[in-house]
């Protein structure tokens, strides 16, 4: 019974298709929807403008009901931002968050990167090191902060270590997957060509591995920014978790809440302007669609 | 085995010297037994097509000849001297193109030149050559991801030629391009033989493919593989390829291998 009538269904809708298929036709190219999508599509920062437009439209709306007295409306923020910029407040605290940030950042890329080319071309390496890494990668960072400020105190030193635990195990871990994941058919199209063993590794493997590197070196440069905004709240507030702890206690949310959105945008364009040396020098061809 | 199946090396060796010499290799992966005892010759300025049941180690035998593949046993010489690695005398073209998706087509041509420290210049002007002869002029600057299956194995084939070794290893070049291309690039392929008078080794697993461009086809048995059978197709290769794959003989070998590979195929 169920057979038979599928079998009617399926006999009706190949009866159908025919008649639908100019029906459908006839929408598709010059439908209005889809006039839109190709808009969307041509104009790729047009639709990233919008999306942002609306969240800040939603985040103005919440913020004049209000969902909270210490939510504040993104206007209200984005006054408190001109401010702060104004007083120089924000552009000092940078100063002093971007230090440890930028030394971590820097010593995560570059041992990190190493670190992680040396364990996907040597299994030893990799057996002598990954588990660390993965044990690391897995850990609550947060609760080892206190750790740190024991043995390095509350200096310069504990913070940019703060960023190292964070952002260095992504990076070598990725780092090592790339690699070992390179092509074999490229290695073996160097091979056949007599590479040497160091052109495999400079000409074929790391570029073909870079893009899986360049994705670890943008999760490490994120995890570095929550690591260095840990260790400004943990440790001792200075710079902009300085600034976020001071507002807060005197109820300055419009400016506390600039100092949050300001280290999401100093995070997004950091990591905006990494992906694009990435596609200028190392993988010109991701330029073209 | 079926009657017609003709004893090792039926074929009497008229053809003049041989490139390659292939001398009772054996591969084993692990356990398994890929190849055993395989005695080729392969004559100069030829082009001598492996072909044989899928995974019957055709694919193997080429790597072993390039030297990218270790043999268990047996030895591999190439104008008389015996094969350790890959060298210069001998240029690999890949089933899966194996073309730097962050180089230009360009660049990918010229890639085993520049391994070989070669200056830029020269090895640009040496592969605009060879993509001149592949057809792919004004291509120079373009990226694989840009090209079609046919035209990124032509860039392949570019760059197999550009460092100008006597033997061509071609492993299933055609498998991955669409039936349409592969016709043509077959064609063109016959003219870059013509032209360029090497000798080529080439894997296929189309018989008709095999008939249509080889000077001579090694048949090889299922695993474990030996040399089954050897057949030159008497075929006249200055007509045009239509009539080609209308000619009796073609139609006619084909038939032949396919009667001999038919009682592998399940």
């Amino acid at each position: 019974m169920m057979a038979s009538s599928q079998a009617n269904s399926r006999v009706n809708s190949q009866l159908t298709s025919p008649v639908n298929g100019p029906v459908r036709a006839v929408h598709s190219p010059a439908g209005r929807g889809l006039g839109l999508g190709r808009l969307f599509t041509s104009h790729p920062i047009a639709v990233r403008v919008l999306s942002l437009g609306l969240f800040f439209l939603i985040w103005e709306i919440a913020g004049r009901i209000p969902i909270s007295y210490a939510f504040p409306t993104f206007l209200e923020t984005l006054y408190a931002f001109s401010s702060l910029l104004l007083d120089g407040s924000l552009i000092a605290a940078y100063g002093s968050t971007l230090q440890p940030l930028v030394i971590g950042v820097a010593i995560s890329g570059i041992v990190g990167v190493g670190l992680g080319i040396v364990m996907g071309l040597s299994r030893k390496a990799e057996w002598l090191v990954a588990p660390l890494f993965i044990v690391l990668q897995s850990a609550p960072m947060a609760a080892l902060i206190p750790l740190i400020t024991f043995v390095y105190g509350i200096g310069l030193m504990a913070k940019t270590l703060a960023v190292i635990m964070l952002a260095l195990p992504v990076i070598v871990l990725n780092g090592y997957k790339a690699i070992r994941n390179a092509n074999p058919s490229l290695v073996a199209m160097c091979r056949s060509f007599q590479g040497t063993r160091l052109q495999q590794i400079t000409k074929v493997i790391i570029p073909d591995a870079s893009p899986v590197i360049f994705a670890g070196l943008r999760l490490g440069l994120a995890a570095g920014f929550i690591g260095v905004i840990l260790a400004e709240l943990l440790i001792t507030p200075t710079g902009i978790g300085d600034l976020i702890t001071y507002h807060r206690s005197v109820a300055n949310y419009a400016e506390m809440y600039a100092a949050v959105v300001s280290i999401i945008l100093v995070s997004t364009l950091t990591l905006a302007a990494l992906e694009a040396f990435e596609v200028r020098v190392l993988r010109p061809e991701k330029k073209r669609g | 085995m079926t009657e017609s199946t003709a004893p090792v090396h039926a074929v009497p060796r008229t053809e003049g010297d041989s490139a390659v010499e292939v001398r009772s290799i054996c591969k084993y992966y692990g356990d398994i037994e890929a190849l055993r005892l395989i005695d080729l010759d392969f004559p100069r300025g030829k082009l001598t097509t492996l072909l044989g049941p899928s995974g019957c180690g055709k694919t193997t035998l080429l790597k072993i000849i390039a030297g990218l593949v270790e043999p268990t046993s047996g030895d591999v010489r190439v104008n008389g001297k015996a094969v350790t690695g890959p060298g210069p005398e001998r240029a690999f073209v890949f089933q899966d193109f194996a073309l730097m998706p962050w180089a230009t087509v360009m660049r990918n041509v010229a890639f085993g030149l520049e391994l070989k420290g070669m200056g830029k210049a020269e090895r640009q002007s040496i592969a605009r050559h060879y993509i001149a002869e592949v057809g792919l002029t004004g291509f120079e600057d373009k990226y694989p991801h840009e090209l079609s299956g046919g035209m990124r194995q032509r860039v392949g084939l570019a760059r197999a030629f550009a460092v100008n070794a006597e033997v061509l290893l071609l492993d299933e070049p055609f498998s991955a391009v669409d039936e349409q291309n592969r016709r043509k690039f077959q064609e063109d392929l016959l003219q870059l033989v013509e032209k360029e008078r090497k000798t080529f080794i080439f894997v296929t697993h189309s018989i008709e493919e095999a008939v249509y461009v080889s000077d001579r086809i090694v048949l090889l048995s299922r695993r474990p593989s030996r040399v089954a059978q050897i057949i030159e197709p008497k075929i006249d290769r200055t007509a045009s390829p239509d009539a080609i794959r209308r000619d009796q003989g073609y139609l006619d070998t084909v038939e032949e291998i396919w009667q001999g590979l038919k009682h592998y195929v399940d």
